[in-house]
Order: C-alpha cells, then sequence, then structure tokens
C-alpha cells in the first residue's frame, strides 16, 4: 500500500503541494488528471524520491511505501528506486543496445551473473510486449525502434529490476493512437503484479485503464474516488466542471 | 534599392568572407608546403642535425615533441576530466563552481610565457626536476588544462539530462549513473576535447623554453628527467639563433612542414576515433 499523510511540497517560495492526504492499494491502476502546472507530476515524483534531484525544493508529512516512510533519513534512495520504478513523459532509452537497455538496472543493481541477466531482459520485454518484436534484433540500437517501440522498451527496462511499483508519468502523450492502446492495454495487464500509478492529460484514457482517479488543481486533491464514480458522478463542482470540459 | 538586390548584395559579402577565411588556411599551408617539401626526406625526418642545425634532420625534436605531448596529457586529461565531472555533475550550481568556473577561464588567459617562467619556479627549480620531460609535460599540462576541463564540461552538458533521470530512476548510483551512462554519451565529444589540446600543446613554445627544450640535442631521450628537442623550439632556435641562419632557412620550413602535419594526422585521427566511437555507441 501506497499512502501520503499531510504532504506539503515547495519550489522555493512557490507552493506546489497543499496538504495531501491519499491511500492506494496494492495491485491497482490510480489516475491523477487535473490541468497543466496542478501539481500532479510533483506528486507522483514524491514517490521515488525524483524531487531530489530538483534544487530548492522542501516537503512536509509522510509517504509511506510497504509501510516505511519513503522520506526518512535511514532509506537508501537507490534502493527505494529499486521498488518504485518510473516510466516518463518521453520514451529516454540509453544510448544502447536494446539487451543493454533492459538489461542495465540488473547491472547496477548487481542482479545475477550474465544467465539470469539474459532470462530477466527476456522476461521484462514478454512482459512489456514487446519481445516478438525485438527478439531477433537485441544487439541492435534502441534508438532504431519506433516511439511506441521505444516507451515499451522503457517499461521493460523499469520492469527489469521487479519493483512493485510503477510510476508512469503521461506516458503516452507522445505516442500516435495505436502505440498508445498498446500502452494502456499493457498496462492493464501488468496491474496483476504491479501497483501502478499514473499521471494523464487525456481524461478518457484514465477512465478506461484507472480502479481510482484522483484530481489535482492548484496542488490540491480536490478528488479521489473509484474512477466509475468520478466520471458519472463526481462529489465537487470543480471535477464536474473539469471532466466535462468546462474548464482547463 | 529593392529587397531582393540588397539581400543578393548583402550574401555575396558573407560568402567571399567566408570563403577568405579558407583561402588564408591554404595560403599558409601552401607557402609551407611550396617552401617546405623540398627538404623532406626519410632522411630529414629520421636522422639529427648535423653541421651546426643547417643539414640533417629533426628526429630528436620530432621525438621530443611526442614525449612531451603524452606526457602532458597523461597529467591533464584524467585531472581535467575529473574536475568537470565535479563541476558538471556533482557540485549543482553553488557559488563554489561558479568560482571554479571563473577561475578556469582566468587560467585560461593566462600568457603562455608565464606559464612557462612558472613551471620553471616550480617543477625545475622547487622540485628539483630539472630542464626535462616531466617539467616540460607538467607545465604544458597546466596550459591546457582550461581547456580539457572546458571541451569536457560542454560535453556532458550535451548529455541529456533524460538520461541521467533515467538511470537513477533504476537505482543506480549517481556514479554509476556518470560510469556507464554519461561518460560513454559523452565520450566523442571529450575526445574532440583531447585532440584540440594536443594541437595546443604541440605547437607550444614559450611553457617549454625554460622548462625542457634543448637548443641542440641530438640524442634520443633515455627517461622523462632528460632534456628534449621540441620542434616549434628547434624552429624557433634555427630561424632566430642557429649558426648559419640563412643556410638553415629551408630546414626551418621542414620543420614547419613536419608541425603542421603531425596536428593535421592528429586531428583526422580524432575525427575518425569520434566517428568509430559515435557508431559504436549506438549499437552497444
Amino acid at each position: 500500500m501506497i499512502e501520503a499523510k499531510d504532504i506539503n511540497f515547495y519550489y522555493g517560495d512557490f507552493h506546489a503541494l497543499k496538504d495531501i492526504n491519499i491511500k492506494m492499494d496494492i495491485n491497482t491502476v490510480t489516475a491523477f488528471i487535473g490541468p497543466s502546472g496542478c501539481g500532479k507530476s510533483t506528486f507522483l515524483r514524491l514517490f521515488n524520491r525524483m524531487n531530489d534531484l530538483i534544487d530548492k525544493t522542501r516537503i512536509t508529512g509522510e509517504c509511506i511505501v510497504q509501510g516505511e516512510n519513503i522520506y526518512d533519513k535511514s532509506i537508501q534512495v537507490d534502493q527505494l528506486r529499486k521498488k518504485v520504478g518510473m516510466v516518463f513523459q518521453k520514451p529516454n532509452p540509453f544510448p544502447k543496445s536494446i539487451f543493454e537497455n533492459v538489461a542495465y538496472g540488473l547491472r547496477v543493481n548487481d542482479m545475477g551473473d550474465k544467465k539470469i541477466i539474459a532470462e530477466r531482459v527476456e522476461e521484462s520485454l514478454i512482459a512489456a510486449a514487446l519481445w516478438d518484436e525485438v527478439k531477433d534484433k537485441l544487439k541492435k540500437s534502441a534508438f532504431e525502434l519506433s516511439g511506441g517501440q521505444q516507451q515499451r522498451l522503457c517499461i521493460a527496462r523499469a520492469l527489469a529490476v521487479s519493483p512493485s511499483i510503477l510510476l508512469m508519468d503521461e506516458p503516452a502523450s507522445s505516442l500516435d493512437p495505436i502505440s498508445t492502446s498498446k500502452i494502456e492495454e499493457l498496462i492493464h495487464n501488468l496491474k496483476k503484479d504491479y501497483t501502478i500509478v499514473i499521471v494523464t492529460h487525456n481524461m478518457q484514457q484514465a477512465a478506461r485503464i484507472s480502479d481510482m482517479t484522483g484530481f489535482f488543481m492548484m496542488g490540491e486533491l480536490v478528488e479521489f474516488s473509484e474512477t466509475k464514480k468520478m466520471f458519472l458522478n463526481p462529489e465537487k463542482k470543480e471535477t464536474q466542471n473539469y471532466i466535462t470540459g468546462r474548464f482547463g | 534599392m529593392n529587397k531582393k538586390l540588397s539581400q543578393r548584395i548583402a550574401f555575396m559579402i558573407f560568402r567571399i568572407l567566408g570563403l577568405m577565411v579558407v583561402g588564408i588556411l591554404f595560403w599558409i599551408l601552401g607557402f609551407i608546403v611550396y617552401n617546405g617539401i623540398g627538404v623532406i626526406s626519410w632522411e630529414f625526418i629520421f636522422s639529427a642535425p648535423t653541421n651546426g642545425m643547417t643539414s640533417g634532420g629533426i628526429f630528436p625534436a620530432i621525438v621530443g615533441t611526442l614525449c612531451l605531448v603524452v606526457g602532458s596529457m597523461i597529467f591533464a586529461f584524467p585531472l581535467g576530466i575529473m574536475s568537470a565531472i565535479y563541476t558538471n555533475e556533482y557540485a549543482g550550481n553553488s557559488w563554489v563552481v561558479r568560482f571554479i568556473r571563473i577561475m578556469t577561464n582566468n587560467l585560461a588567459s593566462i600568457p603562455s610565457i608565464v606559464f612557462g617562467l612558472f613551471g620553471m619556479a616550480l617543477f625545475v627549480n622547487t622540485l628539483g626536476f630539472g630542464d626535462s620531460i616531466l617539467a616540460g609535460s607538467l607545465t604544458l599540462g597546466l596550459l591546457v588544462l582550461p581547456l580539457v576541463i572546458r571541451t569536457t564540461e560542454e560535453a556532458l552538458k550535451a548529455v541529456p539530462n533524460s538520461y541521467r533521470t533515467g538511470s537513477l530512476a533504476l537505482g543506480a548510483t549517481k556514479l554509476q549513473t556518470i560510469r556507464k551512462v554519461v561518460l560513454p554519451a559523452a565520450f566523442p565529444n571529450i575526445t574532440t576535447g583531447l585532440i584540440l589540446s594536443i594541437g595546443r600543446v604541440s605547437g607550444e613554445t614559450a611553457p617549454i623554453l625554460f622548462t625542457a627544450a634543448a637548443y641542440f640535442l641530438p640524442k634520443l631521450p633515455s627517461g622523462i628527467f632528460d632534456q628534449v628537442m621540441a620542434l616549434p623550439y628547434h624552429l624557433y632556435v634555427i630561424v632566430t639563433s642557429g649558426t648559419d641562419i640563412e643556410a638553415s632557412r629551408p630546414m626551418a620550413y621542414g620543420t614547419a612542414l613536419v608541425l603542421i602535419f603531425i596536428v593535421l594526422l592528429m586531428n583526422i585521427l580524432a575525427m575518425f576515433i569520434r566517428r568509430f566511437f559515435n557508431k559504436k555507441l549506438k549499437t552497444n
């Protein structure tokens, strides 16, 4: 389970997240929607501490992943990021071969010998629904793949280190409709093994793939409920306005 | 004047000026080749100067220059790359980094003769290395350090940040990220920096004047504490203070030709290395 307790987050003087409280169950897909700059991506990046890389940021409150407050001093950030994988908005494969891209996380985390790595790479590519397309060209550059394939490669890369949680920051926003539907299908299949948190600009996408949806506006979590309820019968007026397209 | 005509005239001027740069380069090259090609022979390249440097060859000077280039690179490269990694990857944008950058730029603007003087005081006298390959290499190393740092920084900046975040998000440490993703991606451009510095070092005279270069030393060095002849200094000597300046003029052009050829060769080599690694990077 993932939980945020009284989270406040600041970029310098800018108060980006205000008193966020939320609980997400394992093996569910949670989607965050909201207008640009509402803080949904910032909130997502809290859970693998990617915001640490940005200068002059400050956080108060607790982020609990599998029973531990990940902002506790005793937490090793690289170990946390192994547990909480991330897929970025734009596909960002390394300038390495397809095989080496997926093997990278295994190598840096010392996860087994050559044989184990080869097995794990294959499993991950299968899980990311990419294996059939690349099995004959594993030694080729990752840059030779299409954008959609590159994004699935990045998903395979994240899966390889066996995370339990997968954070996705608008993973399909730079892809064409066919690639997008493949990614959505993939997310649906990954749900049984992973807890997925996804940020999306696309409300239909949130409605299609998620179990729970959170609506962010101006740094606040306005509403968080079951996706069905959120889209059919939202509690708050702001949510209603946003999802019916009257604002945002 | 109508727009079209003024546009035409402007482009014509730009083109002429652009071509002029190429023209000047070829003029210099042509001048050196024309005057120097006559003395180039196996004997010129592979034998020592004879008859008060009016005949014979320049082999000791070629070997000396190569020693100094290699020596200065061994010193300047690891140091320069590591400090560039520090300022670009680790230190953020603190006042320390800004201070280091300003100082690096200042170091780059110090006249090379001052480096020579400093090298003499520190390496030759205080540390007691004497006039030697070691002292000359260290002095030349200091001279190119800013160049190495700056080109390496540029190379590191050119690596997309998404590679770094992608690597960190997989649980890699910062050091692993730098070693396995950032440096390999920056490598071709870092190589360019290496070549630029080699070109700079092999042509410098002032820094080795008091630290390494010998006026006339027809034998090859046997260790890093030996003095050596070097191409640019040899050129200076036979043009200004040889035993018979007129008689050694063709030798001077020959020496200049060899010096230019070495630098050119290294540039071409660098280009190939860069292409090779760029290709390898994409598939490895």
